[in-house]
């Protein structure tokens, strides 16, 4: 602005502020922030302009940085469960860090010596899970994963194995392109600032933006349409979708066969072994019908034609089919017509039918195209990219049901049909993705003492053989991922741990090591009996899981719960980074990675759980921490990010490698790298050539970078697979058809024959299929707000006057039928229990569906609140009533309340009953006892007057007054 | 010059992201700081110089004898101060006149209810709306909160509008705050002193910060780009075009403060053509599926 400044008094006293770059840590967007400090108070927190996740915008969470800075909940020092006090009871005593680490080391020894897998190691929303899981490997337990297992493993395994990319950090929509956007499930959730940002450029370009939930709060407020679906039904409204679009030739016919298996030919022999499988020729390459020659070739070869569609019959007599010709059976029938889908899902069928034909015109005949040369997989020149420019979203919504993977892949189904993948105006991969489908990676299965694994402890299993299982079937990883319960359990089953831990089933373990993980609390399904089972003793007095070591940088629930607490520091005090080799933050047009500095120095006796890491993996010798002399190694974490190499020249950072600093992608370490990053505002940006931005799974340029930079294993093309072999082999296995390993209990059969289809289909989620859906009526679901967002880790002083009380919002048309006024209390009960919360109604929520607020509610005493707070009286955690286990079946076994394909924790299948609160039954229930302050808490606060220095007035002159502003 | 903001509720997702922006900066600015009450215990509240609130919006009845439906509070938030708890209006606390702001019309541009997204019983969505409602200082060029102070505290500046309030001279008689019908004063319990957005007229003018910077921070934040700020005197101005081409309105003009802000009403619906169907529906060809010949 233009205005005379010497009118003005002089604000800030910019000589005493510094600003620094730094990466946020207040949810998983992971946004580039520019941080101005004064003293060693922060003044301000702003969006990088030039970071590429964020662009310079910022959310609410990010804005209240101060505030989890100045959290009282911070822990002060390591913390000591006092000998001979009760595990709950919250009665520590401070440690040193020596003592602390001391105690730890000899512990995690022994374990070590003896069973490395007594060591359960699971970290919660880890940003750095290359290295939590580099070291479980160096330990030698396979007993590691991080939160996917109860976040996302759905939307990453159903992409995974379909396209080779998915949904958030493996791939966007193409937001400059897209002429129609489809968002699915999106709880307000992953990506916080990336979806507003493509969500206003879509509305500046009137492209039409589609939303399915069955809340419109947030996005769904601006959508040009809302679709409210039922809750646990949207495959079956995409699979309607892809109905519509083969009942009338609406697919993308060069896409299907020069980009994915479509014309290979599937054996069509039920009940036979071999069933299902694809035809391959003596070599094992998959055979296609080719229409040139009028035989069968092998699918891979250039010079073909492959038939789509097509019924043959082999030499040896057996008939076989195409994928797509399956795929035309399985979904042109009446089950799934949009008027069977509109029963199913509460939309109206011409709704079903008119949405897929809007996606096929804007697909087929608003198609995009960029003149640009490429090479594709075959080496042959290309001169344009084509577009087909609708493109989709899915996340929590569709993740966290039990029938998830396969809705995620219905929805992955209709983007392969209509040719929008990895095309201008589609779904875009991010490098590192996509990747061969699955990711060529097998789960560790062989532990031995004082030996690292051979390999990362999650993988991508493609058959039976690849499962975690001891000959007799029986699990071999504590969470039983990778087992008969949960094939595919790609990112583990955290939210099983303690559960199967207590029971001893399939083993007892001797330390749990959590790192994030408030998993006595809202990161556990049933919380209040998990909270019961951390306490529970064996008949010798000694607790089930006999050690817990936690982690943290707050005071969470979990705390109370554990053995031995390490303070963590917060994200404005320490070195990170965001690595290549982890969950990147690349862009769909650049490979991308940062890192954390230190802004503030921390003002208490806490350390980086990374440097604590990297300090006891030199202490329990971890061979790749230690130099020849015996040595360690490294001298920190910082060392250790610069020097480790996975593969000759590739490292944790990508970006300012070589000796000079001078290489990207691949290099020598560069022992400046750190400074690099600082220099260049704590990111690197690695652009891809334009010819190398699109088709990427057949983009011979890309695939030859990504080769390089130890992103895929091969140049060879990244088929997408429409149809899943590797899911047909684990049907074989529950048919008793397989040359392999085979369940023996009826009810892995039954799963594996049920939900391991080959194709895409909907099921009703696992929960309702096992009680009365006539008493539990509605589903209860939870939204994410926006301004606490995986807000995990403090109890934020402003974030908590948007909302310290979450209330269960019901449609208000049923709160009349029901006779619930608003503002009443109600209880809330499921097969696994009851709960009581307040009610507030709605008109845009779907009528069988009631939802809250995750996370609001915490327990008295804990995160620096007062005992009275909001969140402990009023608010209230669906968790309790949602059981990890499914309701019972007779005749079979407990199993996990779990996605049967990959182990995704199912909660949102969660169905009620409610009922009114009696007169003179109101607050939340059930409450729990406030647990103990620590002993170094700080007391608590009546008010707060935060600034950074003495405010400077803008004086009013006695003249203005006088005249009364008139001039 | 006339400062202010243009607010769209197009693309408004009720993030709250302005508002923790606003509350960062000003704590430690030229108004600040802005004291919180009860920061980790029971109802904690504080002072805050942007809200934002979600309401529903239903249709109005067709029956023109019947009242329209109020917009209901959706919000998160049910420690607002009272005065927010409802749209603004004349409420008791207020002594401006007696009309009612029209949240619906805003939403709806007034027009049929079927015009519009999530108005639509024919996708079987409820026929309301859900709207996020930034709501702060209006900048009034007539502005009562001014007209009123027994102190000559609250002042417009004459240079660029921004109405202010001189901290040394403020008493807290809260007089201010009960003439401004769109509830953007609130009192600082720690300070006793009134608040109110500056514009960040200690950012907008601090030739220290890069000239891309000199924004207020909710502008600067905003992951929508929903806040635009500038100079409605100037006609080029992003702000004043913005307004023009699409409509901009103030609110409650009827009650003669002339606020300076303006929200943009939601965009009319995108909408797109459905593929025609084919003549012979492919159910009855099933065996029967035509093979183009396509190279891989």
């Amino acid at each position: 602005m233009n205005q005379p400044v010497d009118l003005l008094p002089k604000f800030e006293n910019h000589e005493e502020q510094e600003t620094k770059f730094t990466t946020c840590y207040m949810c998983a967007c992971r946004c580039g922030i520019k941080v101005t400090t004064e003293g060693n108070q922060v003044r301000f927190i702003q969006g990088n302009p030039k970071h590429p996740i964020n662009k310079g915008v910022l959310c609410a969470k990010g804005n209240a940085g101060i505030m989890k800075q100045c959290s009282p909940a911070k822990l002060r020092s390591p913390l000591l469960r006092k000998p001979g006090s009760e595990r709950g009871a919250g009665e520590f005593d401070e440690i040193s860090w020596d003592q602390a680490l001391e105690i730890l080391t000899a512990r995690l020894k022994k374990i070590r010596q003896t069973d490395p897998k007594k060591l359960a190691f699971f970290t919660g929303r880890d940003q750095m899970q290359a290295l939590t899981g580099f070291w479980a490997s160096q330990f030698g337990t396979i007993n590691w994963a991080a939160h996917g297992g109860f976040c996302s493993v759905n939307m990453a395994a159903a992409g995974l194995y379909t396209t080779g990319h998915s949904f958030w950090e493996f791939g966007d929509p193409d937001w400059d392109l897209t002429k129609y956007f489809m968002m699915w499930g999106v709880a307000e959730d992953h990506a916080s600032n990336p979806i507003k940002i493509g969500l206003k450029k879509l509305k500046e370009r009137g492209a039409k933006f589609v939303a399915i939930n069955p809340v419109r709060t947030g996005y769904q407020a601006i959508a040009d349409e809302w679709i409210a679906v039922r809750p646990g039904t949207d495959g079956m409204l995409a699979l309607a979708m892809v109905h519509v679009l083969l009942q009338h030739d609406m697919f993308d016919d060069e896409f299907l066969v020069r980009y994915t298996n479509s014309p290979r030919l599937v054996v069509n022999t039920p009940g036979k072994v071999g069933d299902g499988l694809f035809l391959r020729n003596a070599d094992g390459e998959a055979l296609v019908y080719d229409q040139q020659r009028g035989t069968l070739v092998d699918g891979n070869r250039v010079d073909i034609s492959p038939a789509l569609f097509g019924e043959f019959t082999t030499d040896d007599g057996r008939p076989v089919r195409t994928v797509m010709s399956v795929l035309a059976d399985k979904y042109l029938v009446d089950d799934y017509s949009p008027e069977a889908a509109a029963k199913v899902c509460g939309v109206p069928a011409d709704t079903i039918e008119r949405l897929a034909l809007e996606i096929a015109h804007v697909a087929f005949e608003e198609s995009i195209t960029i003149d640009c040369e490429w090479t594709d997989w075959a080496g042959r020149k290309q001169t344009q990219f084509v577009g087909r420019p609708v493109s989709m979203h899915a996340m929590r919504g569709i993740s966290a049901h039990s029938n998830g993977f396969q809705t995620c892949r219905a929805i992955h189904l209709l983007q392969v049909m209509l040719g929008t993948i990895d095309c201008p105006g589609g779904h875009l991969a991010k490098p590192p993705f996509p990747k061969h489908i699955p990711p060529n990676l097998k789960p560790a299965r062989h532990m031995s003492p004082n030996t690292p694994l051979t390999s990362a402890p999650l993988g991508f299993p493609t058959a039976p053989e690849d499962l975690c299982i001891d000959g007799d079937g029986t699990p071999l990883r504590i969470d039983k991922a990778y087992s008969w319960d949960a094939p595919i359990a790609a990112h583990g089953l955290m939210h099983m741990v303690i559960s199967n831990a207590v029971k001893g089933d399939p083993y007892e373990i001797d330390t749990l090591m959590l790192f994030m993980a408030n998993m006595a609390w809202n990161s556990s399904m049933n919380t209040a009996n998990t909270m019961a089972m951390l306490r529970e003793k064996k008949d010798n007095g000694e607790y089930k899981i006999p050690f817990i070591v936690n982690s943290d940088a707050f005071h969470s629930e979990m705390v109370n719960y554990s053995d031995l607490v390490l303070p963590d520091t917060t994200f404005l005090e320490r070195y990170d980074t965001i690595s290549m080799l982890d969950r990147p933050i690349s862009e769909t047009d650049a490979a991308c990675d940062s890192i954390r500095q230190p802004i503030l120095k921390a003002d208490r006796d806490v350390r980086a759980w990374q440097e604590v890491l990297v300090d006891l993996a030199g202490r329990l010798d971890f061979p790749a921490f230690k130099n020849e002399q015996g040595g360690n190694k490294y001298l920190d974490y910082k060392d250790f990010i610069i020097n480790y190499e996975r593969a000759p020249g590739i490292g944790f950072l990508a970006g300012w490698r070589g000796k000079n600093g001078d290489q990207h992608l691949v290099g020598e370490p560069n022992p400046k790298q750190w400074e690099a990053y600082i220099e260049n505002e704590c990111f690197f940006k690695y652009p891809l050539e334009p010819s190398q931005r699109y088709y990427r799974h057949a983009n011979k340029d890309y695939l030859e970078l990504a080769k390089t930079a130890g992103w895929v294993g091969s140049t060879e093309q990244i088929l997408i697979e429409v149809y899943s072999e590797s899911l047909q082999k684990f049907r074989l296995a529950g048919q008793g058809l397989y040359d392999g390993p085979m369940p023996t209990d009826e009810q892995h059969k039954q799963r594996l024959r049920e939900h391991f289809d080959p194709l895409p289909y909907f099921y009703m989620p696992l929960e309702q299929q096992r009680i009365d859906t006539e008493e539990y009526r509605f589903h209860a679901i939870t939204q994410r707000p926006m301004f606490m967002y995986h807000s995990w880790d403090s109890q934020n002083a402003w974030l908590r006057q948007i909302a310290s009380q979450n209330y269960l919002y019901m449609n208000r048309e049923e709160c009349g039928r029901m006779g619930i006024a608003d503002e009443a209390w109600v209880w809330i009960e499921s097969h696994n229990g009851k709960i009581r919360a307040q009610v507030k109604h709605m008109d845009g929520v779907e009528a069988n569906t009631v939802w809250t607020w995750n996370a609001i509610a915490k327990a008295p005493g804990t995160w620096g609140l007062d005992k009275d707070a909001n969140e402990s009286k009023d608010a209230f955690l669906l968790n309790h009533l949602i059981s990890e286990l499914l309701p019972p079946k007779q005749s079979f076994a407990d199993i996990t309340n779990s996605d049967p394909v990959t182990g995704q924790a199912a909660w949102y299948d969660l169905c009620v009953k409610i009922t009114p609160a009696l007169d003179g039954e109101s607050g939340a229930w059930p409450q729990f006892e406030p647990v103990n302050p620590l002993p170094n808490q700080p007391s608590s606060v009546k008010g707060i007057s935060y600034s950074t220095h003495q405010n400077v007035n803008i004086k009013r002159s006695l003249k203005d007054i006088l005249k009364r502003g008139k001039q | 010059m006339k400062l202010g903001l243009v607010i769209d509720l197009d693309t408004c997702v009720g993030c709250h992201a302005c508002a923790t922006a606003c509350k960062q900066w000003n704590t430690s600015g030229t108004i600040g700081p802005l004291s919180d009450q009860n920061p980790y215990g029971k109802n904690p509240i504080g002072s805050w110089l942007n809200r934002i609130r979600t309401y529903e919006v239903k249709e109005p009845s067709a029956d023109p004898r019947l009242p329209s439906a109020d917009p209901r509070l959706l919000s998160a938030d049910q420690k607002l101060p009272q005065a927010h708890q409802k749209p603004p209006s004349d409420n008791q606390e207020s002594s401006c006149g007696s009309q009612q702001f029209d949240l619906y019309a805003l939403a709806t541009k007034g027009e049929s209810a079927l015009s519009f997204a999530g108005i639509n019983s024919a996708t079987g969505a409820p026929a309301s709306k859900t709207v996020h409602m930034p709501m702060s200082c209006m900048q009034c060029e007539d502005a009562d909160c001014v007209t009123v102070c027994p102190t000559g505290a609250s002042y417009k500046r004459a240079e660029d509008g921004i109405v202010l309030i001189d901290q040394d001279k403020c008493m807290g008689c809260n007089l201010c705050s009960w003439a401004c019908p769109y509830g953007a004063r609130e009192l600082d319990e720690e300070q006793g002193v009134m608040k109110k957005c500056t514009l960040c007229v200690d950012r907008i003018y601090d030739e220290k910060l890069p000239e891309s910077e000199r924004q207020p921070a909710c502008v600067l934040s905003c992951p929508t780009s929903s806040r635009v700020f500038g100079d409605f005197d100037d006609p080029s101005s992003d702000v004043s075009r913005l307004t023009i081409e699409r409509g901009g309105k103030g609110l409650m003009p009827e009650l003669g403060y002339k606020p300076t802000n303006r929200y943009l009403p939601p965009r009319e619906t995108a909408q797109v053509p459905a593929m025609a169907k084919t003549k012979q529906p492919a159910l009855s060809k099933l065996k029967k599926w035509a093979n183009r010949v396509i190279a891989r």
